[in-house]
């Protein structure tokens, strides 16, 4: 899948204030792409979560910390990657215990939180996580059909 | 990329207006407005989220809270305004089977 691709990459610092400047960002990048509503809007969100934890857990204790967010223009894709390289967290503990609400669930022990992950899952088509000196998100959305029509191209081959 | 947030006292119910984006910068400031409003006994409170034109899940956090702390001192609680996509949001979380709400506002202007 080398395909030519574009890419473009941006820093912010980790401040909660300038994760609104990545979703404007993307929203540009991904009409541009030609992306539905409906898929810009899961974009942003899957964005926005990936940016608020690297933004939240990864800098507790340093606020000078920055976040690179890149994004792989391809064909029939975006990729979004989301890194920081602040003090990396268990990842798979931060795993477990997340997902959606159970109806019945008892009031007092709804979770007020721990559902960025989850949602990011839900609203990507691809999601890979690195762990090294930080957390490195990776995300893939598919533009509208390319997914469907690469699908059939591997079976007629 | 700002939040505004409207409350009205009227006929013993607290009507919350909220205007805006709602991520990890305009979230805390919702939490602090309203939270303080859901601690007292019996309350019955609205938020009309007509005007919310983005949130994610530190938006379902606060409301998940305020449900949270507005149920334990026995009062009502209910979202009304919920365009397709906040709707979207509660019901990939599980929330809309917890909390109440509505796509109209006729509950809340009632």
């Amino acid at each position: 899948m080398s395909q030519y691709y574009d890419y473009i990459e941006m820093k912010i610092p980790a401040k909660p204030e300038f994760i609104g400047v990545i979703r404007l960002t993307l929203s540009g990048i991904a009409s541009r792409m030609g992306f539905s509503y409906d898929d810009i809007e899961d974009l942003k969100i899957a964005t926005s979560e990936a940016c608020t934890n690297a933004v939240q857990h990864a800098y507790k204790d340093d606020e000078k910390g920055e976040v690179k967010i890149g994004f792989g223009l391809y064909q029939d894709r975006l990729e979004v990657m989301v890194a920081d390289n602040g003090q990396s967290c268990d990842f798979d503990e931060v795993r477990q215990g997340l997902g959606p609400y159970e109806n019945g669930q008892s009031v007092e022990f709804l979770r007020e939180g721990g559902l960025g992950l989850y949602l990011i899952e839900s609203l990507m088509d691809e999601v890979k996580i690195h762990q090294n000196e930080g957390v490195t998100l990776f995300m893939t959305k598919f533009v509208e059909g390319e997914q469907v029509e690469m699908d059939a191209e591997t079976i007629s081959t | 990329m700002n939040i505004s947030i409207d409350v009205k006292d009227i006929d013993s119910q607290v009507r919350v207006s909220v205007k805006g984006e709602i991520d990890a910068y305009t979230a805390p400031k919702l939490r602090e407005t309203i939270f303080p409003l859901s601690e007292k006994e019996n309350v019955n409170m609205v938020i009309d989220l007509t005007e919310v034109a983005y949130m994610d899940s530190t938006g379902l956090g606060v409301f998940v809270g305020l449900f949270k702390s507005i149920r334990s001192h026995d009062g009502e609680f209910r979202l009304v305004g919920l365009s397709e996509r906040l709707r979207r949001l509660f019901e990939i979380t599980g929330l809309a089977d917890i909390i109440d709400i509505k796509s109209d506002t006729e509950g809340g202007l009632e």
